[in-house]
């Protein structure tokens, strides 16, 4: 017997969560978007009124309203995002273990050993869909296939709140007629190559050669036509624990650009405390530094360095940071974004070798961080502060608090087999 | 049609296994409805007011009446 995949796609999910709490936009246009003023401002998530004006996301907000004048502009509440996505996660876990989450609102989960118990694929569908309404007020689109691949398309498919079938009799009728990008991993690059050779639809893809698409893409050929063929035999993986951590890091734009080096020493402050608070938090210690740098013009440059020791001190990161700054950056173009990350991660309880040549302040500073913690814990993000962070609070609103204010980045479908 | 969401204050009993019952609901306006029967407990939303958590089907002076609780927080579905 095959496998039984659903993937599970939470309908505008940002957009869905804002408009259930605020019931008298259900029948506006509405979307989710960062603020302006910090120039974070594009297009998050939209409604599906949004949606049929044209409105898409990550284009900019003056776009948006350009194409539909009534637009309702919300700005994005995280927490309430992340408090859903583990409601959703809870119901999930009703029917298997076998779960993996695609970024916040997308999931697949592995159902071949619940059939038994709960029904058939698309039965058991049906009932996650029900559920996830009732419970949550918000809809899921799902799609039921034998591989992770055909699932996620078919949630894609149709929607929102419905549930489609792709099994391998069918298929051949329902996949095979899509254009060739609607194929996870086939990118508007990939997409050119395909068009200019005269692949254009999904099923085009599966009927050529696969020799043939190697030697015009590489490997990715050989895997992206076994994804149109239905080869895609990559298990679920469990994500109920946090997984293998191999680094922490923030990065962050600047509401503007960064042009001194007290600017950077600032935001590499900023950004190093929520490293080093979360390392903390996950009980680890890193031993090298790397620091990013996108300038204005989009340029992105990555440079490390190590320490001598493991650590969690947001000081010695931050120290370590900025040295690598000023050693790398020669101020010739202005600075858009930066990112600060602690790699190379040990257990922090682990025994280590002491060093002969420490000044005995380093237990010290991993008690006073330890402290700012529960500190913060208990009274907010903002009660205890550096100095340095108080100089021109105002002003330049560089001082913010990456760690809840934070960002979900897209993840890997490869991520633990390659 | 969509109603308001009202806050309320709520007299708990907590079950010995750590179940939270609601025996009075206190009204913005200080009057007291006492909760006769709370007569299911799920996990829903509130499409109406606008929220998220756990609702109780509850029977206050023999009319059944959904309660929420939600993040710390009771509300019900007003006018």
């Amino acid at each position: 017997m095959g496998r039984v995949i659903l993937h599970s796609d939470l309908n505008s999910f940002y957009a869905s969560v804002e408009c259930l709490y605020r019931p008298e936009l259900k029948k506006k246009p509405v979307v989710v978007c960062g603020k302006q003023s910090t120039r974070h401002g594009i297009i998050l998530a939209k409604n599906e009124i949004a949606k049929r004006f044209g409105v898409r996301t990550g284009e900019a907000i003056w776009e948006a309203q350009s194409k539909c004048p009534n637009l309702v502009l919300l700005p994005p509440n995280y927490s309430r995002y992340l408090r859903f996505s583990e409601l959703a996660m809870s119901v999930y876990r009703n029917y298997t273990d076998k779960i993996e989450s695609f970024g916040i609102d997308e999931c697949w989960m592995d159902i071949t050993e619940s059939t038994r118990l709960f029904g058939n694929g698309e039965s058991l569908a049906h009932k996650i869909k029900e559920k996830i309404k009732n419970e949550l007020g918000i809809t899921v689109s799902v799609g039921v296939s034998y591989n992770k691949i055909f699932a996620k398309l078919g949630s894609d498919l149709k929607k929102p709140d419905e549930v489609t079938v792709i099994n391998r009799d069918n298929f051949k009728d329902t996949v095979w007629p899509l254009p060739v990008n609607e194929l996870l991993y086939v990118g508007p690059a990939t997409k050119r190559k395909l068009n200019r050779i005269g692949i254009f639809t999904i099923g085009d893809l599966a009927n050529t050669h696969m020799a043939f698409l190697v030697k015009l893409l590489g490997k990715w050929g050989e895997t992206i036509w076994a994804f149109a063929n239905g080869y895609d035999a990559t298990p679920v993986n469990k994500t109920d624990h946090d997984g293998i951590i191999k680094s922490i890091g923030n990065s962050l734009t600047a509401p503007r650009d960064l042009t001194c080096d007290e600017d950077v020493k600032m935001l590499i402050y900023v950004l190093s405390e929520s490293v080093g608070k979360r390392l903390r938090k996950h009980n680890l210690k890193g031993k090298t530094v790397q620091i990013s740098i996108k300038a204005n013009d989009l340029s992105l440059i990555e440079r490390q360095a190590g320490f001598d020791d493991y650590t969690y001190t947001s000081s010695l990161i931050a120290e370590k940071a900025f040295k690598i700054f000023t050693r790398n950056w020669d101020w010739s173009k202005n600075i858009r974004l930066l990112g600060v990350r602690a790699a190379n991660l040990v257990t922090a309880n682990e025994y280590v070798q002491l060093s002969l040549f420490s000044d005995g302040r380093k237990a010290k500073r991993e008690l006073l961080d330890r402290s700012i913690d529960s500190i913060r814990s208990r009274f907010g993000h903002y009660s205890v502060q550096r100095a340095l962070l108080l100089r021109k609070k105002r002003e330049n609103g560089l001082n913010i608090n990456p760690v809840e204010d934070h960002v979900i980045h897209p993840i890997s479908f490869f991520k633990g087999h390659i | 049609m969509w109603m308001r969401k009202a806050y309320v204050e709520v007299l708990v009993r907590y079950t010995r296994e750590g179940q939270k019952i609601p025996i009075l609901i206190i009204w913005e306006d200080g009057r007291k409805f006492s909760v006769d029967r709370v007569l299911d407990i799920r996990r829903a939303a509130s499409l109406k007011a606008g929220g998220q958590g756990i609702r109780y089907r509850c029977r206050i002076c023999s009319k059944e009446t959904f309660l929420w609780f939600e993040e710390g927080k009771w509300f019900v579905e007003a006018l």
